[in-house]
């Protein structure tokens, strides 16, 4: 189970940096194509959690993340070492 | 329709200018300035905690580029970049381009830039910093090359002609003006957003400063910038961008365009010399090179935007230069960076914009601070005050290091 904070501050964030209404975000909504990112926004990506969630990721452990609740739990897991 | 050629050459004419410097964000401001002689020089108090000599830089907001555009083009301008947009949205607007003409034409790009510090120390920085280079961002490669502004500006406006940087030092913008010129001129392109856009910050002149090119009239930035006069100890540093559109004369008559000016030579040398001395070999030899290839006779040159930065060497070489080649005659000379400070990769550009304001509306902007000639400069005519003067044809000059010269000649069609 995903603390509702954790997934209210990821919308946040994405929402913010990603210049998208927040309200179009849902869980099952496909990350890629809501936020219209391309490759190099997976580079900021990499910053973006780094900078609000103090680990460093690379751009190629995105792979197998299709939609927003994919992304929660990629979070998730890092922060709790799941 | 009459088509316009000149010894198998097109005419090339100046359909939409652009500008955003220390002197107003706009032509019609930028107008007002030059007719008050109103300078834009201040004091950068981080330069004093960083520990220049030199306070003294071009003062200028920075623009608001969000409600503008989008985030993925945002973030791969360098603040240059940024400059250099503002000021082509204006000059694409008065020249009448819109977006589908854009997307119906060949439309290039040819821009005057030779450095982009700023980005560069902040990438370097934090990849330092973060012993990462992923967490640079994907923006800093586009913010730090030389090319940022063709590079970013092309995929924003979407051109599809020439795309090239020119770096040319304190001449690149009269350089890519002069390079648009030819390539429409032989036929290769019809029209051509050229221009010169300058970083206004700290890292981009801290050398400069150390080199000791910079006035140390820190207490008194409005005077600080004198070109020509006897008493100028150094330039001060500025910036921001200007645009011009360039355009086939068939073009522009097609598409009904305003035309501003026509573009009449280009001249350039090499001093072949020092790196940063200039002479007066040089400069003479691209003045003439612009008049031998204008067609025109000396006399009919009535104003000169001078390079004259205010370091001591420069002018004294450059007022000899021009009194040299124009002998009797006596043009009217004039520094519009005694305003605006030296705009360095832009002056190129902006001073050509300068120049055709100016010659729109039938005045010669003072040389502000020009109070006591020097040797050289005695033997010119140079107002420090405004003058009502209607002309139709101007010389432009623009020099940079290595020893790199520019001259157009621009005048009324």
């Amino acid at each position: 189970m995903i603390d509702g904070v954790l997934i209210e501050k990821i919308n946040t964030i994405l929402a913010e940096e990603f210049e998208v209404d927040a309200s179009i975000i849902k869980p099952e909504a496909p990350l890629m194509e809501t936020l219209d990112l391309d490759s190099l926004d997976l580079v900021d990506m990499v910053v973006l959690i780094e900078h609000n969630f103090g680990f460093t990721v690379k751009a190629k452990d995105f792979v197998g993340i299709k939609s927003f609740e994919d992304f929660y739990q990629f979070i998730n897991s890092r922060i709790n070492g799941a | 329709m009459e088509v316009y050629i000149l010894n198998g050459m097109k005419r090339v004419v100046i359909t939409g200018m652009g500008i955003y410097s220390c002197i107003g964000q706009s032509l019609d401001e930028v107008k007002r300035s030059l007719m008050s002689g109103r300078c834009g020089i201040g004091i950068d108090p981080a330069r004093e905690a960083i520990g220049f000599r030199s306070y003294l830089t071009g003062i200028l907001p920075e623009p608001n580029l969000t409600p503008l555009l989008d985030r993925r083009k945002r973030i791969s301008m360098s603040q240059e970049a940024g400059y250099a947009y503002m000021a082509t949205v204006e000059a694409l607007d008065n020249a009448h381009i819109d977006n589908d003409f854009l997307a119906s034409h060949d439309v290039g790009i040819l821009y005057g830039n030779d450095s982009s510090a700023q980005a560069v120390m902040e990438g370097v920085d934090l990849i330092r910093e973060k012993k990462n280079t992923t967490l640079v961002g994907s923006g800093s490669v586009f913010q730090s090359m030389n090319s940022t502004v063709t590079m970013n500006l092309s995929v924003i406006f979407k051109l599809k002609g020439i795309n090239i940087t020119i770096a040319g030092a304190c001449a690149s913008g009269s350089h890519a003006i002069g390079m648009g010129f030819l390539m429409i001129q032989s036929g290769l392109q019809d029209c051509i957003i050229c221009g010169g856009a300058q970083e206004v910050n700290p890292f981009s002149v801290s050398s400069f400063d150390g080199l000791n090119a910079f006035s140390m009239r820190n207490d008194a930035p409005s005077e600080s910038s004198r070109p020509f006069d006897a008493d100028r100890d150094g330039l001060v540093p500025s910036g921001g961008a200007a645009s011009l559109i360039l355009e086939s004369y068939e073009s522009a008559v097609r598409r009904g365009a305003p035309i501003l000016a026509e573009v009449k030579s280009y001249g350039f040398s090499s001093n072949g010399e020092h790196i940063s001395v200039p002479n007066v070999d040089g400069p003479k030899r691209s003045i003439q090179m612009a008049i031998r290839n204008s067609g025109l006779s000396i006399e009919q040159i009535q104003y000169v935007n001078a390079h004259a930065t205010s370091t001591p060497i420069g002018d004294y070489n450059e007022a000899k230069a021009i009194a040299e080649v124009f002998g009797s005659h006596k043009p009217y000379v004039g520094s519009t960076k005694s305003m605006t400070g030296h705009e360095m990769w832009m002056a190129g550009a902006s001073e050509v914009v300068y120049s055709v304001l100016m010659m729109q509306n039938s005045f010669i902007a003072p040389t502000i601070n020009f109070k006591t000639p020097d040797e050289a400069s005695a033997q010119l005519n140079i107002s420090g005050k405004y003058v009502d003067y209607s002309f139709d044809t101007l010389l432009s000059n623009s020099f940079g290091f290595g020893g790199t010269n520019s001259t157009l000649i621009i005048n009324k069609i």
